[in-house]
C-alpha cells in the first residue's frame, strides 16, 4: 500500500471516528442539559472535541481543527470551573456540533455558507471568553496548522561556518528513571559535527554506596559543527528542564592575536643575552604543566584538565588553515600485495602480543602489565585500521550488475527492475571479489527461474515489471547480503519430489517447508523444469553454497509460492581475524569463532540437564544435540565430571560442543593449515597461542551441519520416528 | 532485529497513522486503545511506547506511572503525544516519568525523528 493509500484509508477512519465522537458529544451535551454540574460529561466533551481536533489536524481537516480548538478553549474553561454551562453555552456548542459534522461530510474544506455560520460560531464563543476576561485568548497558536518548523537545514549558520561549541551536560540522577539513554544523546550530538567527549566520572561513589539506577557521570563536550546554537538545543530537548545544560561559543582567537601579545619572557632573556639557551631548556625542564600543578593542589580533578587540553586542542585545530592542497592526496592507490602482507605482519604482531600479555600476567609486575596493556590497545587499533584499510564498499560490485540484470531479462524478454540498497556497506575486498560469482548465480537464478514473463505477472494480479532487491548491511559484526525477488516462488511439493528423484530425502522424510528449501544447496539438484542457458547448467545452488561457506559464510532461502523468494547470505567482515572462545579439550586447545556461540552451560554427568541417551541436552526445557569434541578427534582420557557445553547456532540450528574447559575469548589470526590439511571435516585452520602453542579453529558449519544431516538421516531412516536421535552413536562415540 | 513500538491511543486514525509510519520505516508496532490496554498488552522486548494522554480507562499519565513501577519496563523510552494547549499534562508526564513528548498534530517526520532520537 502507498503512503498516500494509507493515509486515505487514516483519513477514512478519521471520519468514521469523528463521526462517532460528534454522536458521543450530541449524548453527553444533552444529559449536560440536565445535570449542568455533573464534571464527568464536562470531561466527556472535553475529551471528544479534543479527539476531533487533535486528529484532524493531522489528517488534513484544518478547517475543523481550528474550529473545533474554539470550542475546545471555552470547555477548557468550564472543566477548570471558571465558566459556568449556560443553556446560551450549550445551544451554541450543540450548533457547533452540527457545523462540525456538516465541514466533516463536505470533507474538510468548508463551502462559503459553512466559513459564515463558523466565523458567527467563533464571533460567539469569544464572547463568553471575553466575559470571563481573558480577551480572545491565543489567535498565534491555534493549536490546529502546527506551524511548519523551518527546516533546520535551512537555517543552518551560512555554509562551510564552523562555530566551537563547549556543551557541558550534567544529567539528573534520575535521568535512568525516565527511559532516556544519555549515551543515545551523546551519539546524536556527535552527529552533529566533530565532538571530543570527556566523560566526568569524580562524582562516581564507592560501590557500596552507589544506587545502580541513579547517574553519577556527567560529560564535557567540544562540538565543532556547522549548525547553531538550536540544533544542540534540540538535542537535548527532552532533558533540558531537568538537567544542567551550557552551551557556550567558544571565542576563537586568531594566530594574529596570539603573536601580538609578543614574545615570552624566555625567548627575550635569551635575546637580551641575560640567559642562555641550554640554560633556559634545563630549567624549563623542571617547569611542570599547569594542570599538573593544578591537579596536585586539589583544586582541578585529572578530567577537568583532560576536559580543558581536549578543548585546546579541537580550538587550536580548527583554526590552522587548512592546507589547500589536501584533497590532491586524499587517496593513494597502493598494490594489494603490499597490503596482504601488511595484514600478515599485524597478524603476527598480535599473535606476539598476546603471548607476552600471558607472559606478564605471570610476573605480577604492574609497570609491566600497564606496558603490555599500552601495546594491547596499539595493537587492537593498529589491527582494525589495517583490517579498515582492506574494506571497500560492495556499491561497485552491485553497479555491474544493473547491466546483467537489464540483458539478461531483455534476452528472456521480462522486465525486472533491480534495486540495490547499502551499497555503502563495507566489506574486506578479499571478500568482495569472492561474493562476485555466487551472486552473479543467484542473481539469473531470480531472473531466470524466479521471476515470470509479463503476461504471467499480469495474469496473477501483479505489476508486469519485476522487482529484484540485493542490499547490503552491517547486522551485529556480520554483513547481511539479499536478493529479494517478487517473482512465482518455489514449490517446496516440486523441490521434494526432485529430491525424491534424486535420492535425496527418504520417502517418509517428515520435513518442513523450511527444511525442504534448503535442500536445494545439496549437490546436484536443479529445479528447472527445462535447462535454459542461462542458468540450470547442472550447476546448481551447491556451488552457490560452497562458494559461501568458503567465506565462512551462511546462505538461507526463503520463499513464498506466488509472491516471491529471498536469499539471504551472512559474512564476516574480514578473513583474516577472528574473535574467538578458546576452549580445551583433552589437553589441546581448539577455538570455535565467537560470532556462532550463544552461551556456555556446565554439562553435568549426573545433573538434570544429561539427557537419557546422552546425544541431546536439556537446555532450559529445549533438547538441544550435542558433539563431544574429544570423540569427534578421537582423544582418550578420563572425562571431567562437569563437561562445559558450548552452545553455537548456524543459521538457526542450535548444537552443543562439549569441552573439558572453556579458557576464554581471544582475537585469533588465522592461519591456513596448508593442502595436505585442507580437507579435514570440521576443522577450518589454526592460530598460534598466545604460549606459542597451536590451536585448530573448529568449522563450526560443518560441526552443526554433520550433526543436523545426521539428525535429518535418523528421522529419514528411523522408522520407529524418534524424533530425539540427533546425533549418530558410532559417528560421535556417544 | 526490528525494534518493537507499542502505540496506545483510543483514536483508531491516530493508531493507524503512527502504525503505518513506523511500519513503513522498518518498525515492527504493537497497538492498544488506552492505558489498561496497554498494560494487559506489554510483554516481551518493547522498545519504546507511545501514548496519548487523553484516554478513557486509565489515561497516558498513569499509564506511564504504572509502567515505570514494572521492573522490565523501567527504563523503557516513553513518548507521550500532547497538544500545545496542555502544558500542565506535559509537565505531569514529565513527573511520571515521561522520556519526551511530540505535539499533536504531527507529520510523519516528525514522529520519526522523536522515535529515532530515542531508540538508538
Amino acid at each position: 500500500m502507498s503512503r498516500e493509500e494509507q493515509m486515505q484509508q487514516a483519513k477514512k477512519a478519521y471520519y468514521e471516528e469523528a463521526s462517532e465522537l460528534l454522536g458521543d458529544l450530541e449524548d453527553a451535551l444533552l444529559e449536560l442539559e440536565t445535570n449542568p454540574d455533573d464534571h464527568e460529561l464536562v470531561n466527556r466533551v472535553f475529551r471528544s472535541m479534543h479527539t476531533i481536533k487533535g486528529s484532524g489536524a493531522m489528517f488534513g481537516f484544518d478547517d475543523i481543527a481550528m474550529f473545533t480548538h474554539e470550542l475546545e478553549t471555552v470547555f477548557d474553561l468550564v472543566r477548570n470551573d471558571e465558566l459556568r454551562i449556560t443553556p446560551e453555552l450549550l445551544d451554541l456548542t450543540l450548533k457547533s456540533r452540527d457545523l462540525i459534522l456538516e465541514m466533516l461530510r463536505q470533507d474538510g474544506c468548508a463551502s462559503a455558507s459553512c466559513q459564515a455560520e463558523s466565523e458567527r460560531i467563533v464571533t460567539a464563543l469569544r464572547g463568553f471568553l471575553s466575559g470571563k476576561d481573558s480577551p480572545s485568548s491565543d489567535d498565534g497558536q491555534t493549536g490546529a496548522q502546527g506551524k511548519d518548523a523551518p527546516d533546520p537545514k535551512d537555517t543552518d549558520a551560512s555554509e562551510g561556518m564552523t562555530t566551537v561549541f563547549r556543551i557541558r551536560f550534567k544529567p539528573d540522577a534520575r535521568i535512568f528513571l525516565t527511559g532516556t539513554n544519555p549515551l543515545a544523546l551523546l551519539d546524536e550530538l556527535a552527529e552533529l559535527g566533530t565532538c571530543k567527549i570527556v566523560a566526568r566520572t569524580e562524582a562516581i561513589p564507592p560501590l557500596g554506596q552507589m544506587d545502580p539506577v541513579s547517574c553519577y557521570t556527567w560529560w564535557d563536550m567540544i562540538l565543532v559543527t556547522a549548525r547553531d546554537k538550536e540544533a544542540i538545543h534540540d538535542v537535548f530537548i527532552f532533558v533540558e528542564d531537568d538537567c544542567q545544560l551550557t552551551i557556550q561559543e567558544v571565542e576563537m582567537v586568531h594566530p594574529e592575536d596570539v603573536a601580538s601579545v609578543g614574545k615570552r619572557l624566555g625567548e627575550i632573556l635569551v635575546e637580551r643575552g641575560d640567559v642562555r639557551a641550554e640554560d633556559l631548556r634545563e630549567v624549563l625542564k623542571q617547569q611542570r604543566p599547569l594542570g599538573e600543578l593544578l591537579t596536585r593542589a586539589g583544586l582541578v580533578t585529572p578530567q577537568g584538565v583532560e576536559a580543558a587540553l581536549t578543548e585546546q586542542e579541537v580550538v587550536r585545530e580548527a583554526r590552522s588553515p587548512r592546507p589547500e592542497h589536501k584533497e590532491a592526496v586524499t587517496s593513494i592507490r597502493v598494490e594489494a600485495a603490499k597490503l596482504d602482507k601488511l595484514g600478515d605482519l599485524v597478524g603476527e604482531l598480535v599473535i606476539v602480543q598476546a603471548r607476552l600479555t600471558q607472559l606478564v600476567t605471570q610476573r605480577h609486575d604492574p609497570a609491566l602489565i600497564s606496558l603490555a596493556e599500552e601495546l594491547e590497545r596499539l595493537s587492537d587499533e593498529l589491527r582494525d585500521n589495517t583490517l579498515g584499510i582492506r574494506m571497500l564498499p560492495i556499491g561497485s560490485t552491485f553497479n555491474k550488475f544493473l547491466r546483467l540484470v537489464r540483458d539478461l531479462s531483455k534476452e528472456l524478454g521480462k522486465e525486472i527492475e533491480l534495486v540495490t540498497q547499502g551499497g555503502e556497506t563495507e566489506l574486506d575486498k578479499n571478500v568482495i571479489e569472492k561474493l562476485n560469482d555466487p551472486l552473479v548465480h543467484l542473481l539469473r537464478n531470480s531472473i531466470d527461474h524466479g521471476v515470470e514473463l509479463p503476461e504471467a505477472r499480469q495474469a496473477k494480479g501483479k505489476q508486469p515489471k519485476g522487482r529484484i532487491l540485493l542490499s547490503a548491511e552491517h547486522a551485529s559484526g556480520e554483513v547481511l547480503i539479499k536478493i529479494v525477488d517478487d517473482g512465482a516462488g518455489i514449490d517446496p511439493a516440486k523441490v521434494r519430489a526432485k529430491a525424491l528423484e534424486r535420492g535425496l530425502v527418504g520417502s517418509d522424510a517428515a520435513l518442513s517447508d523450511e527444511e525442504i528449501l534448503q535442500l536445494v544447496f545439496l549437490p546436484g539438484f536443479s529445479t528447472a523444469e527445462q535447462v535454459s542457458n542461462i542458468s540450470g547448467r547442472g550447476v546448481g545452488m551447491d556451488v552457490v553454497k560452497r562458494g559461501i561457506d568458503a567465506l565462512r559464510g551462511t546462505i538461507k532461502l526463503e520463499s513464498q509460492l506466488g509472491k516471491g523468494t529471498s536469499v539471504s547470505i551472512k559474512l564476516p567482515l574480514t578473513l583474516a581475524i577472528i574473535d574467538g572462545l578458546q576452549v580445551e579439550v583433552a589437553k589441546e586447545q581448539f577455538v570455535i569463532p565467537l560470532s556462532a556461540v550463544e552461551e556456555c552451560v556446565e554439562l553435568d554427568r549426573f545433573g538434570s540437564n544429561f539427557g537419557e541417551n546422552g546425544a541431546m541436552l536439556n537446555l532450559r526445557g529445549e533438547a538441544v544435540p550435542f558433539i563431544r569434541l574429544r570423540n569427534w578427534f578421537d582423544q582418550d582420557g578420563q572425562l571431567p565430571d562437569i563437561e562445559q557445553v558450548v552452545i553455537v547456532s548456524i543459521q538457526e540450528q542450535r548444537i552443543g560442543l562439549a569441552v573439558d574447559k572453556v579458557i576464554g575469548q581471544h582475537q585469533t589470526v588465522i592461519k591456513s593449515l596448508g593442502r595436505v590439511y585442507r580437507e579435514l571435516e570440521g576443522i577450518s585452520g589454526a592460530t598460534i597461542n598466545g604460549d606459542g602453542t597451536m590451536a585448530l579453529i573448529l568449522d563450526v558449519q560443518a560441526l552443526v551441519s554433520a550433526a543436523v544431516q545426521n539428525a535429518v538421516h535418523d528421522r529419514t531412516t528411523n522408522e520407529t520416528g524418534s524424533t530425539h536421535r540427533s546425533v549418530k552413536e558410532n559417528r560421535y562415540g556417544i | 532485529m526490528s525494534k518493537r513500538i507499542m502505540t496506545v491511543d483510543d483514536s483508531s486514525s491516530v493508531r493507524q497513522m503512527v502504525g503505518f509510519t513506523l511500519k513503513d520505516a522498518g518498525y515492527e508496532v504493537l497497538e492498544a486503545v488506552d492505558g489498561k490496554d496497554a498494560l494487559t498488552k506489554l510483554s516481551g522486548t518493547v522498545d519504546m511506547i507511545i501514548t496519548d494522554l487523553n484516554m478513557p480507562n486509565m489515561d497516558g499519565i498513569e499509564l506511564i506511572r504504572q509502567v515505570r513501577s514494572l521492573p522490565d519496563y523501567k527504563f523503557i523510552p516513553i513518548v507521550m503525544l500532547t497538544t500545545e494547549s496542555q502544558a500542565d499534562k506535559k509537565q505531569a508526564g514529565k513527573d511520571a516519568g515521561a522520556t519526551g513528548w511530540i505535539v499533536k498534530p504531527f507529520k510523519p517526520e516528525q514522529l520519526l525523528a522523536v522515535v529515532k532520537k530515542v531508540v538508538r
